[in-house]
């Protein structure tokens, strides 16, 4: 078994070097994380690290240009990567959803809200059309939308951005899936919305003990909600704990620089300690690098990063991380 | 440190943020039936001046043109008298100024009354009555065809964008779109009436037939498909090459994406969700059409002496019944506001977010 948190009991999700490319380029590489029931899992990383591709690649919805270019992804006894048509269209919206980015133009702005909740119920548990509004008034209700009553027949374009994703996650959760995939739900919103969403989702997880992924680029999202974090950059992840170790120790110069730039988990900085150091260069072709994607930008690589990619190697308990430089390694499991 | 993020948002109610949820119930909380009604009060009114200005531009255009209806039968009997053609223009009003014979024109027109037609001998108003059933049936016959035809081709085509059923549908849509409307009319026509007798190449129906009933309707119908078709063609290939465009920018969007997440079937995602929103650019089209089907229809009822408007005017023109043209072209710019009416109602019923403008 490849480096990773290990377990006792077998996990909801495992993905295993999960490899995506646009034809020859690939954008994410030998990715492997699991989550377990009920359990939240964050995937950080800048903008283009592939966390959204990974949510894609599970629910299979990866743009038509993209391909599972290899690994698995074990979920619920099938491999999600190999599934036929028909088995992946009982599952999404049943046993797995997803939440995307943009509220605005996630729902269809022909149809009413109650129209667009009404229909994953319809499909997937048969209930008649008075039923199902009855359903997507309940939802409504759940995911706190004022006087669902009235609300079920208003259509997207009445709605702000943080009710139009209450209805995204009422859509998504509308049959109790056993995962949801939650693409940085909150980025698009206004800042005083997005911890009432991140709770209302929270409480869901916990309602529905649900496993969540929760990608986001904000580490100050994770320390709250997350059980454990999954870092990624430029494709690869670079290092995997819990949140209050990653906090505390980042063993990734890459982890450490994404606190640094972080407002409210770099230590004790915020806003008004001066300018916030931002990690110097950009994620651009990082891919293609030969060894550590992260070395361009790396104030401690040395000339061995650039020959090799890293692994990732076990550095205390229930932690990987992919530096050979910063951490020296314990034998892995 | 974690703490101090949501606890003071907790439970608090989600008003007073941002979201626009309207305490009053403004013309935010409009129905769809008063939607629809706006937009019909306000094409409603707009209407009227409009068909004023084209009633009177019409009638100076048509006063331009050399000779009228009294040359043509004078003409055409062979031997006139200056004191006949004098008694004919006296009869029917042409001996008045133009400004005269305008307004009694408009007195006419105030009354509900379009004038009377020298050559047919009998008012207007009923000859176009009689005519314009025949018209409006081939004109929905063929609107349909081109839409149904129009929207299956595109879907296709954008379904296989850049395989070989695109780019086979592609050329024959840009040929029907180049081929002018009469010579597909006298193809067809060729093929389907004299090579291959499968249809008839002309009239409404079989003359004197005694046909009752459903042998009627089918008669009528067999009929009206070869005009109709090449009505429709040229319009098939707009609607088809617009479909295509629309269905592919739709498939694109985020809550196609949506829809595909929640388990729909390619067909409920393509029905529901994509071609509900690519009907919206097509129906506008479709809507602007319908003058342009007009014209067509024109040369159509010429090409296979179909007995509607279309022949009607043809046949004005040649006579110099200038009453009959200008009743015509008004009841064809009625037509057409009448359908952009229909069309306002039928896309603020298709999109909800049309409803302030
Ligand atoms: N449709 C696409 N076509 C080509 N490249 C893409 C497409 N979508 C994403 N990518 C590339 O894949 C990489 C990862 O993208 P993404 O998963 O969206 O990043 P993230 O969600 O972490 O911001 C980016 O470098 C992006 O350029
Ligand atoms: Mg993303």
């Amino acid at each position: 078994m490849k480096a990773g948190p290990v377990d006792a009991s077998s996990p909801l999700l495992d993905v295993r070097d999960l490899t995506i490319a646009f034809g020859d380029t690939v954008r994410v590489r030998d990715l492997s994380f699991s989550v377990r029931e009920a359990e939240t899992v964050a995937i950080v990383g800048e903008s283009g690290s592939g966390k959204s591709l990974t949510g894609l690649a599970l629910m299979r919805l990866l743009p038509r240009s993209a391909r599972i270019a290899g690994g698995a992804m074990a979920f619920m006894g099938r491999d999600l990567a190999v599934i036929d048509e028909p088995e992946l269209r009982r599952l999404r919206g049943r046993e797995i959803a997803m939440i995307f980015q943009e509220p605005m133009t996630s729902l269809n702005p022909v149809l009413t809200i109650g129209a667009q909740i009404a229909e994953v119920v319809t499909l997937h548990e048969g209930l008649s059309r008075s039923a199902a509004r009855r359903r997507a008034i309940e939802l409504l209700d759940r995911v706190r939308v004022p006087d669902p009553a009235r609300r079920v027949d208003d259509y997207p374009h009445r709605l702000s951005g943080g009710m139009r994703q209450r209805v995204m996650i009422a859509m998504a959760v509308a049959c109790g899936p056993r995962l949801l995939i939650a693409d940085e739900p909150t980025t698009a919103l206004d800042v005083t919305i997005q911890a009432q969403v991140l709770d209302l989702l929270d409480g869901l997880r916990r309602d529905l003990s649900m496993g969540l992924i929760l990608v986001t680029h904000d580490l100050g999202v994770v320390g709250q909600w997350a059980d454990r974090v999954v870092v990624m950059y430029a494709g690869t992840k670079v290092e995997e704990a819990p949140p209050g170790p990653v906090f505390a120790d980042p063993r990734h110069p890459y982890t450490a620089g994404l606190l640094a730039a972080s407002p409210r988990v770099g230590g004790g900085r915020s806003y008004r300690s001066g300018p916030l150091p931002e990690i110097p260069g950009n994620i651009a072709s990082a891919v293609d690098e030969a060894g550590c994607s992260f070395a361009p930008r790396c104030p401690h690589a040395i000339a061995s990063c650039r020959l090799a990619r890293p692994p990732l190697v076990r550095v205390g308990e229930d932690r990987v991380a992919a530096c050979p430089v910063v951490n020296v390694a314990e034998p892995a499991p | 440190m974690a703490g101090l993020r949501a606890i003071g948002l907790r439970n608090r109610p989600a008003a007073g943020t941002v979201c626009r949820f309207p305490e009053d119930p403004g013309p935010c909380l409009m129905t769809t039936a008063e939607r629809i009604f706006k937009s019909l009060r306000r094409n409603g009114l707009a209407a009227i001046p409009t068909v004023l200005v084209i009633v009177v531009l019409n009638f100076f255009l048509l006063k331009l043109a050399p000779g009228d209806a009294a040359d043509v039968m004078a003409g055409e009997s062979g031997a006139a008298t200056e004191e006949l053609m004098r008694q004919l223009r006296a009869r029917f009003g042409l001996d008045l100024p133009v400004l005269g014979q305008l307004q009694a024109y408009l007195g006419g027109l105030a009354q509900g009354s379009l004038g009377f037609s020298p050559r047919y001998n009998m008012p207007v108003t009923d000859l176009i009555l009689q005519r314009l059933p025949r018209t409006l049936t081939l004109m929905g016959f063929s609107l349909s065809i081109a839409i149904a035809l129009g929207l299956l081709a595109g879907t296709v085509m954008a379904l296989n964008a850049g395989r070989w059923p695109d780019r086979v549908l592609s050329v024959l849509t840009l040929l029907l779109y180049s081929v002018p409307g009469f010579w597909i009319g006298l193809m067809l026509i060729v093929l389907f009436s004299i090579k291959l007798g499968w249809l008839p190449s002309g009239g409404s129906e079989t003359i004197a037939s005694g046909r009752t009933g459903f042998d009627l309707f089918v008669d009528r119908l067999r009929h009206m498909i070869l005009p109709a078709l090449t009505l429709a063609l040229f319009y098939v290939a707009v609607y088809a090459r617009l479909t295509r465009a629309a269905v592919m920018e739709v498939a694109e969007q985020d809550y196609v994406r949506t829809a595909r997440a929640k388990g729909l079937s390619a067909f409920a995602v393509g029905s529901r969700h994509v071609l509900r929103n690519a009907l919206l650019p097509v129906t506008t089209l479709a809507g602007m059409h319908i003058g342009g089907i007009l014209g067509g229809a024109v040369v159509v009822e010429t090409v296979y002496s179909w007995p509607g408007l279309g022949r009607l005017a043809f046949e004005a023109v040649l006579r110099r019944d200038y009453n009959v043209l200008l009743g015509v072209l008004l009841l064809s710019s009625v037509l057409v506001i009448l359908a952009n009416m229909i069309v306002d109602m039928l896309q603020a019923w298709l999109d909800p977010r049309i409803e302030v403008r």
